[in-house]
């Protein structure tokens, strides 16, 4: 248990998730792409917490924000698809690439 | 080892309890010893994952609930650990539901997601009413909190809420459709053999977790005279759960989308109401 | 060593969530994952933050699998199909961006830890949020009502005077 080991898993995490939000055409699988990268930013904020400046509470408050923000992208992303797809019958981000109404 | 011994003693009190509602001890004997049906294109290791995980949460819920004066796991969060660890119901449930490949466990799965959705934020909402009467989220000083008074007297509605929640958590008597005859059993109508059993179990484990925790939340823990403080509560959770019992006997189904328009409607703004009086009384 | 069993496993279930044909099993994979960093908070004295993290992703993650099977077109994933563009480049860069955060991981002199955690970290946390830092707590409050405002007239089918 060192500042290390949690960097690393959380940068092993962010890469990973990067991959998915960048290789996957469904959004719902891209947001899931996206979640993993907060889930490793997540990481980071605790580890910062703990070997760092355990005596204020900045790491913590990072992490309640992380974890907010994970909530409202999922239902903001999922608002988007809906809307998408009752638009125009599609739920990939190849389907969505242009800007028209 | 006193606490091995009392969870084997324990599960074996669950076996018992599934075989008395199932009334029906040929059928416990027979679910340990038959071999499992199957349905076509299951998806074995979700449905192995849920029915496990339903036992595991309610045991793990379980865990931070002081027996008398003390807990196995004194967890200076223990509400939030209790609330954690009850919501994994909903992912066992769901799991069990999908994995079948079979319409109805499918439909009491998405029911049982459903009535999460709305028991959920009442139920939240009664634990921090409760946290915020005792000024911790440890089980221990809740207790402490209730030496004058029980939290039951002067937070009724934060009660009536978690009571309500808690027999939707544990899909019991009147919130029991997603394991309802009205969809042949809904997420159990497909399981069969061990695994039944293990699911039907970890599905009373949870009734009694949550009349356990109903004790030191609200009903003062272990205080009572006479007798020592596990056997009051003992006693207490016992009460609970045959309130529980007779509720489901003779209340009748509530449906799931009843029931969120009464939980967003009603619960929710009552159980709001109830911590801004607990609000105003602590400061 | 519990700390690496964990670290092992986040990472484990985060690959499986992109190998993995099932939507089910993919968002099951990923809340496995967030689980695991969950536990991994509770090595690390942050009590309250990881029962959080796990409280708050099982429901997260339930409700996006009612989404995913909703809007994926082989939700069971029984005929395996790729729903993939740009594979190599996104593998490239990802992996770039891995060895880019590993080479500053180790070349990094981190400064030392400065204090040691409070007796009690959630009491922290609450007094950080109500006092020196209750403008976070005011913005995460707004957002989320802007959130909530904005999912349902962007889900809703009818417009503002539709009957």
């Amino acid at each position: 248990m060192t500042l290390e080991g949690f960097l690393l898993l959380a940068a092993a995490l962010f890469a990973i998730g990067l991959y998915g939000a960048l290789s996957q055409q469904s959004i719902v699988m891209l947001m899931m792409g996206l979640e993993l990268m907060i889930n490793g930013l997540i990481v980071a904020g605790g580890a910062f917490w703990y070997f760092v400046a355990p005596q204020t509470a900045d790491g913590q408050v990072l992490v309640l924000v992380a974890v907010t923000v994970m909530a409202l992208e999922m239902a903001m992303g999922f608002a988007v698809t809906t809307a998408i797809f009752r638009a125009r019958d599609v739920d990939t981000t190849d389907g969505a690439e242009d800007l028209k109404g | 080892m006193g606490e091995v011994a009392g969870l084997m003693g324990g599960l074996g009190v669950l076996v018992a309890a599934v075989a008395l509602s199932e009334r029906n001890w040929a059928g416990v004997a027979r679910g340990l010893v038959v071999q499992r049906r199957r349905t076509l294109l299951p998806d074995l290791l979700l449905i192995r994952l849920g029915v496990v995980t339903l036992p595991v949460v309610a045991v793990l819920a379980a865990l931070v609930l002081p027996v008398g004066e003390r807990a196995v796991l004194d967890l200076g969060v223990g509400i939030v650990w209790f609330n954690a660890m009850e919501v994994g119901a909903w992912a066992a449930v769901w799991l069990a539901g999908w994995g079948a490949n079979s319409v109805f466990p499918l439909v009491g799965g998405y029911r049982f997601v459903a009535q999460g959705l709305a028991y959920e934020l009442p139920h939240m909402f009664a634990l921090i009413t409760v946290a915020l009467g005792a000024g911790s989220l440890r089980f221990g000083e809740v207790v402490a909190a209730q030496r004058g008074l029980w939290f039951v007297v002067w937070m009724p509605v934060a009660f009536l809420v978690y009571v309500i929640s808690a027999l939707a958590m544990a899909f019991w008597g009147p919130m029991g459709e997603p394991g309802g005859a009205g969809i042949a059993g809904g997420v159990t109508a497909e399981l069969s053999g061990p695994d039944r059993l293990v699911f039907l179990a970890g599905r009373y484990a949870l009734l009694v977790v949550a009349a356990a925790a109903a004790v030191p939340l609200f009903l003062g823990g272990g205080a009572g005279p006479w007798l020592p403080a596990w056997a009051w509560t003992a006693v207490k959770t016992v009460a609970v759960l045959a309130l529980f019992a007779g509720i489901g006997r003779r209340v009748p189904a509530v449906r799931m989308d009843r029931f969120m328009t009464f939980a967003w409607m009603v619960l929710i703004p009552l159980s709001l109401l109830q911590l801004l009086v607990v609000g105003i009384v602590v400061m | 060593m519990a700390f690496w069993i964990l670290a092992v496993l986040a990472v484990a279930s985060g690959i499986a969530v992109f190998v993995v044909d099932s939507m089910a099993r993919a968002t099951f994979a990923l809340l496995a994952s967030l689980i695991a960093v969950g536990a991994t908070f509770l090595l690390i004295d942050l009590h309250y933050l990881g029962a959080l993290i796990i409280l708050m992703m099982i429901m997260e993650m339930l409700v996006m699998a009612v989404f995913m099977i909703m809007f994926m077109m082989n939700p069971a994933g029984l005929m395996p199909m790729s729903m993939l563009h740009n594979k190599t480049g996104a593998a490239v860069i990802s992996a770039a961006v891995f060895a880019l955060l590993v080479a500053g991981i180790f070349l990094t002199d981190w400064p030392d830890r400065k204090g040691a955690p409070p007796p009690d970290p959630t009491e922290a946390l609450g007094m950080s949020i109500m006092g020196p830092k209750m403008l976070v707590m005011m913005v995460i409050g707004v957002a989320i009502l802007a959130t909530m405002i904005s999912t349902v007239v962007l889900a809703t089918r009818r417009g503002r005077y539709d009957a």
